[in-house]
């Protein structure tokens, strides 16, 4: 199977570093701040950012949680399969903090909307900005906008964005499938 | 695998392996979701649940009922004697008529082994078992098991003997099945009188000897004698009962057990079956046994509830 490549490993790093940057611009007091990465697929990308502003700021506790949002989703007993859930580590509280939400490929908005429910439910935060790698424009079901966006891509609906990671990060890529693919 | 093999969980005897582990994984989810500030999640909240018990529960139906409410399910209550069971209405059609009210899941105890099977094929909705008669009572035994997992890790290989009225239990069918399934070795002890003819069919061994059954075991799960269901004197005393069977501490010291497992079903008959300082010791896991029932039911609940399709 092979796709179109959006960014290849290379760009993908200055993605993210941009990405970091764009977070540390805006925020300054990380006591007051926490990430918190949706499962399965923004952790990886949340553990790139997160791990760029500990590098940038080495003596800061960041905190970063992973949210799974299964049982939120509006999709239960409507979808032919089920889900398996991911684990959820949230061990701190959002009581008052700003909160960064984390995912890879932001499409019709859903998995954001059962993020921000699940969120809630461990407190009531300051104030959420929303984080994506890639923000599939044109395709929203619900309005949520990110705050932070890797690239914006124009896709059909029936196109695929799939974002993939390494180990050693020289694989890392985003890549589009059309539909026969 | 993400989806059960069966639309009911009526015994455990029905059920895969794969079920087993599915139903574990999905019960860690909600062993997280339990313990946070908010206990709840909405999965369930379009889904109406009746608990319909024939016969008393404390535990397992408080147990159930905080797993519904924890999943946002509606919960309906029914007990037989505040029902027409008592004006002459059969079961199915008493279940039919809860069912015609827009009910999606059916969660019931009976006294009568087989009622949940009997209703499973006469009405058309998921039936959940939560014990009937001296047969089968799987969320028990699903407990039971992810307990010791949680305890013990893999149960392959480990040793498990379960005392006391094995002719009456439900709790002690279903344990059998279930710790087979996950490749534990079980073994049954109790007064002859108390144990069912040709147990040894189902691959699992008799002790009428309580000593030598501990010595052996990794595990002890201490049945309650259910003097309710005992027509007759199956032994000449509860006294003569603890004497041969009973758990205590000075035994276990005699025979230098030092990291045995101790489990109960509840509800406890302090002084009989075990001391009152042995069911609070640090060797014992009847309150995680609690604890980890309310994940587990929330996790057959969401399997059976996610196979059942919403009706916009």
């Amino acid at each position: 199977m092979k796709g179109r490549t959006l960014l290849n490993h290379q760009a993908l790093s200055h993605t993210l570093d941009r990405l970091a940057y764009e977070v540390y611009e805006q925020h300054t007091d990380f006591e007051n701040l926490a990430f918190v990465s949706l499962q399965p697929r923004g952790v990886e990308l949340g553990e790139r950012i997160v791990g760029q502003l500990r590098k940038l700021e080495p003596n800061q506790k960041i905190l970063h949680g992973k949210l799974d949002v299964t049982f939120y989703r509006d999709d239960f007993r409507r979808r032919e399969e089920m889900l398996v859930p991911s684990s959820t580590e949230m061990d701190f509280s959002i009581e008052g903090k700003e909160i960064i939400l984390i995912d890879d490929v932001l499409f019709t908005g859903r998995t954001v909307r059962s993020g921000l429910d699940a969120l809630l439910d461990f407190g009531r935060p300051k104030h959420v900005e929303l984080l994506v790698l890639i923000d599939r424009r044109f395709s929203r079901e619900l309005p949520v906008q990110p705050d932070y966006t890797g690239r914006i891509v124009d896709v059909v609906q029936e196109e695929r964005v799939k974002v993939e990671w390494s180990k050693d990060n020289a694989n890392n890529r985003v890549t589009l499938f059309s539909e026969d693919q | 695998m993400t989806k059960l093999s069966t639309k009911h969980l009526l015994g455990i005897k029905d059920i895969s392996r794969e079920d087993i582990d599915l139903i574990f994984q999905t019960a860690d989810n909600f062993k997280e979701v339990i313990n946070r500030p908010i206990k709840k999640v909405p999965s369930l909240r379009d889904v109406t649940i009746a608990n319909i018990f024939f016969e008393n529960s404390t535990r397992t139906k408080l147990s159930f009922e905080l797993a519904e409410k924890r999943l946002s399910a509606d919960v309906v209550n029914f007990s037989a004697s505040s029902s027409s069971v008592k004006k002459g209405e059969t079961l199915v059609d008493t279940v039919n008529n809860i069912l015609a009210m827009k009910v999606d899941l059916v969660v019931m105890r009976h006294p009568n082994p087989g009622a949940c099977v009997h209703l499973a094929r006469h009405v058309d909705c998921s039936i959940i078992n939560a014990g009937d008669g001296a047969h089968e009572h799987p969320t028990q035994a699903l407990l039971d098991a992810y307990s010791l997992r949680e305890k013990l890790g893999s149960l392959k290989g480990k040793k498990i003997v379960i005392v006391g009225d094995i002719l009456h239990s439900r709790v002690a069918l279903s344990n059998i099945f279930c710790l087979q399934k996950l490749g534990a070795e079980v073994r049954v002890c109790g007064p002859a009188t108390l144990i069912p003819k040709h147990i040894e069919a189902l691959g699992v061994k008799v002790m009428l000897n309580f000593r030598e059954a501990l010595q052996w075991c990794d595990v002890t799960n201490m049945l309650r004698i259910q003097l309710e269901r005992q027509e007759i004197q199956y032994f000449p005393s509860l006294r003569e009962y603890t004497m041969q069977f009973g758990l205590n501490r000075a035994l276990l010291e005699d025979l230098d057990k030092k990291d045995v497992v101790i489990m109960h079903p509840g509800p406890i008959n302090r002084g009989v079956e075990i001391t009152s300082d042995l069911a609070d010791s640090e060797y014992s896991i009847i309150l995680d046994q609690v604890e980890n029932g309310v994940a587990i039911r929330m996790a057959v609940l969401y399997l059976l509830a996610g196979q059942t399709k919403s009706t916009p």
